[in-house]
């Protein structure tokens, strides 16, 4: 035991001492978010300006890579540490290659941090305001993204001397059966959407019979709308290492194995590297940190098909086959990969695990509710002002993290609804937000945590076309082998798209209802048992929505193409204004006879440029559903100025 | 009608031959296999779809049935420019299906599809993650956030100026 800690305490002192210089260095640090999503927004570009403008300057400074810190809507975010200009950390946002330049220029070398560009300070101090003045920051608690954004993925020291694999050896020192104690007493739930406890899965696979257990991370994130793990790993991928590992030794497994989406290249490529650099620390292979303990770690690129999340799909796709789920039991903890018993968790469950080990299960008890302790990370994306990642303590109700944390509604519009669990999921309308957030109180109200993506929706969206479009993904990634679930969501987007042409019958709801319960009853696994959530509640709070398809042709967002129509107010069409007519893809803008404009309703493709282009003083392109309501504008007959 | 092979892929797979050849056997092997021959050639062509099978002594039918299961597989070449459109729920929320449409429109592809000169292809990709910035598109390594119907237009037209302004330097060269 005391081996064990010796062995830690001189990787731990040898990491911390590195990071104290850098902490140390007078030199000003730049540290740059680089995970996907801030590439996305030039990161790249803008850390190059950084360099560019630095060395041009002849200035010395360390430009620091991070990952992910999840506000995306203010990427490329940058922190400029720079001790010796007497200010605080400074956190910029959407810093572009022109920002930089223009800040290495005005802050580094003549001191000025440009106010006017400034988010927040990062520390509480007497000069600038923190960013922990806004809700973004201050009502997040952070037990899962605690680090990311603060250190280098690439750097395992950086990891180690902010506590990191202190988990790790303290969980070595004692038993498996206390680890799983501890996880028991947490009352640490699966993070992947159901919210199986973590403990019983543990308890299980130990007692199972059978050598080379394995354990897997499931990062298979196939939700269109999430991605939380994706960041995790890219922005601290050792605390997942370091949960899988504490993960083996309680439940006695030698082998692991990550199962991460090829669509995500730089996860793979950063967690290549750091499973190879915990390799070289002794935190895997061959008696870890002296302990007697074995394990290591593989990973395997998932190809992408939604339905591998499911673990015994994901076990088939591991062995070389179709993903196609298998029934349960016997369940993969005794029967898995190569027979051999298998424990799936997720990343962030894996993720949650050594800060619980660290501080205690009394501490997690302390986040969140009483039945689902601890955080959720949420992807809150769509009409929402504030997008990104959030990390919120169970229990918070939805109201307060759609509007006070994300900031609400952007363009002065109203909230509509809220589709949380992706195709999973359900749609929740406006009476629903005070729901709190957690794994019980969302699946009473038809919803679910799922994956954790979260999409708000303002006035302006269908809900049956939303509907469309889960039903869309669901039936495309149905692996067919239930026949309930490969031709039920096919009647059932056949009817979702029929209603959205306006084609809708009576007695569709009722078929959409019937339908939605037997796939349900009829399917295996998770996709199928949920594939019809996203119908059943839109029809169960928007119903009304649905019956103006049918009734009146008309789409209450003016979503549904066939439904909508656009045309020109002639009465505030400004002559000679062209503007509409440029932006048109399909050339259905004309000139009518007093040179104002009219819209060719054959041609015309519904893409909604016009009336962005349309300028603000005349705003008079209009929207309208039913599509007959748009008044008819004739085209003058071609004038034939040759031949 | 799969397009032929190029001189070029001929090439690749015959690069890829011995690498397969080098590779352990056992089922497990499958879809590494399929994954380092697209990587290789940037698609799966019946020839390599052959070689993996015969590698892995299982059917070509069998081998065939295990990569179209999968989204990242794909049997048609990438064009030079692929254009793939976020189709994630961010994106399908302000309108990235409009968006997918014009592309289809401008190339007179449709999506999945490689136009015959293998400048561009399109596919629909799930979350490219950068919902803040939804709509998205991205073409070849490029992204292009806040996409607009408008903005296709310009996007295939730069590509294909760049396209003539290198050949034409190259002829002057």
């Amino acid at each position: 035991m005391a081996r064990i800690q010796a062995a830690y305490r001189i990787l731990a002192d040898e990491a911390r001492t590195r990071r104290e210089q850098f902490d140390q260095s007078s030199l000003p640090k730049i540290h740059i978010g680089m995970a996907t999503c801030g590439i996305a927004s030039g990161a790249l570009e803008t850390k190059a300006a950084f360099e560019t403008a630095l060395a041009d300057r002849g200035i010395d400074a360390h430009v620091h890579t991070v990952g992910c810190v999840g506000h995306c809507y203010a990427e490329p975010v940058v922190v400029i540490d720079y001790p010796d200009s007497g200010f605080p950390p400074i956190l910029y946002p959407e810093v572009t290659p022109g920002k930089a330049k223009m800040l290495v220029k005005l802050f580094l070398e003549e001191g000025d941090p440009r106010f006017e560009h400034i988010m927040g300070a990062t520390v509480e101090n007497e000069m600038i305001p923190s960013v922990m003045e806004f809700a973004r920051f201050s009502r997040e608690k952070r037990v899962v993204m605690d680090r990311c954004g603060r250190i280098d993925p690439e750097q395992i020291h950086e990891y180690i001397a902010d506590g990191g694999y202190g988990a790790l050896a303290k969980a070595l020192c004692g038993t498996p059966e206390a680890v799983i104690a501890e996880i028991e007493a947490a009352g640490l739930r699966g993070r992947g959407g159901a919210g199986f406890p973590t403990a019983r899965k543990w308890r299980t696979a130990r007692a199972a019979k059978g050598s080379d257990k394995w354990v897997v991370c499931n990062a298979d994130e196939g939700d269109p709308g999430a991605y939380m793990d994706r960041t995790l790993l890219e922005s601290n991928p050792h605390q997942v290492i370091e949960g899988m590992i504490i993960a083996a030794m309680a439940v006695g497994a030698s082998r692991g194995l990550f199962y991460v989406r090829a669509e995500y290249p730089l996860a793979v490529r950063i967690l290549t590297a750091a499973v190879e650099q915990a390799r070289e620390m002794g935190f895997l292979g061959a008696d870890i940190l002296g302990s007697g303990l074995d394990f290591d770690i593989d990973l395997f690129q998932g190809s992408g098909a939604f339905v591998c999340g499911e673990e015994t799909a994901l076990i088939r796709s591991v062995e070389g086959y179709r993903g196609m789920p298998r029934h349960r039991p016997p369940y993969p903890v005794e029967r898995g990969l190569d027979g051999r018993p298998t424990v799936i968790n997720n990343v962030k469950t894996l993720a949650t695990v050594p800060p619980i080990v660290d501080k205690g299960a009394d501490w997690f008890r302390g986040i969140g509710t009483a039945d689902s302790p601890g955080t959720a990370v949420f992807s809150v994306v769509g009409n929402v002002t504030h997008p990104g990642l959030v990390e919120i303590p169970m229990g918070v109700t939805l109201r307060e993290l759609i509007f006070d944390i994300c900031g609400g509604i952007p363009n002065k519009k109203k909230f509509k609804a809220v589709q949380i669990g992706g195709p999973s999921g359900g749609c929740l309308s406006a009476e629903f937000l005070d729901t709190p957030v957690d794994f019980d109180a969302l699946t009473r109200v038809g919803a679910m945590m799922g994956s954790g993506g979260m999409v708000v929706m303002d006035e302006d969206c269908c809900m049956v076309d939303v509907s469309r479009f889960f039903l869309d993904f669901t039936q495309k990634e149905s692996c067919g082998k239930c026949t309930f679930c490969r031709i039920g969501t096919r009647h059932l987007l056949d009817i979702l798209r029929r209603l959205t042409r306006g084609e809708g019958r009576e007695g569709d709801l009722e078929q959409l209802e019937t339908l939605s319960r037997a796939v349900k009853q009829g399917s295996l696994c998770g996709l199928g048992k949920t594939a019809p959530n996203p119908v059943l509640t839109s029809l169960a709070y928007f119903r009304d929505e649905y019956e103006a398809h049918i009734k009146e042709g008309r789409c209450p967002g003016r979503t549904c193409r066939t439904l909508t129509a656009f045309y020109i107010d002639l009465d505030k069409c400004a002559r000679g204004c062209d503007a509409c007519v440029g932006c048109c893809p399909v050339e259905a803008v004309f000139t009518t006879s007093n040179r104002k404009k009219g819209i060719d309703q054959q041609l015309c493709v519904k893409c909604g440029e016009c009336m962005v282009a349309c300028p603000p003083d005349y705003d008079a392109v209009v929207k309208i559903s039913p599509a007959a309501l748009a008044p008819v504008i004739e085209r003058p007959a071609e004038k034939k100025t040759e031949n | 009608m799969p397009l032929p092979l190029t001189a070029e892929d001929r090439l690749h797979l015959k690069t890829l031959q011995p690498q397969i050849a080098a590779s352990p056997k056992g089922r497990g092997q499958l879809i590494p296999l399929l994954q380092m021959a697209q990587k290789a050639l940037g698609y799966l062509p019946d020839e390599a779809l052959s070689l993996v099978a015969d590698h892995l002594a299982v059917t070509r039918s069998e081998v065939y049935g295990v990569a179209s299961f999968y989204n990242q597989f794909r049997f048609n070449p990438p064009g030079k420019n692929p254009v793939k459109v976020c189709m994630g729920t961010a994106c399908h929320v302000r309108g990235g299906e409009i968006i997918l449409e014009n592309f289809e429109r401008k190339l007179e592809i449709r999506e999945g599809e490689t136009t015959e000169d293998r400048e561009f292809s399109i596919e629909r990709v799930a979350c490219v993650g950068c919902c803040a910035l939804a709509p998205v598109a991205l073409v070849g390594e490029t992204l292009h956030g806040h996409m607009a119907p408008s903005k296709v237009e310009g996007l295939v037209l730069r590509v294909r100026l760049e396209k003539e302004k290198a050949e034409r330097e190259a002829a002057h060269s």
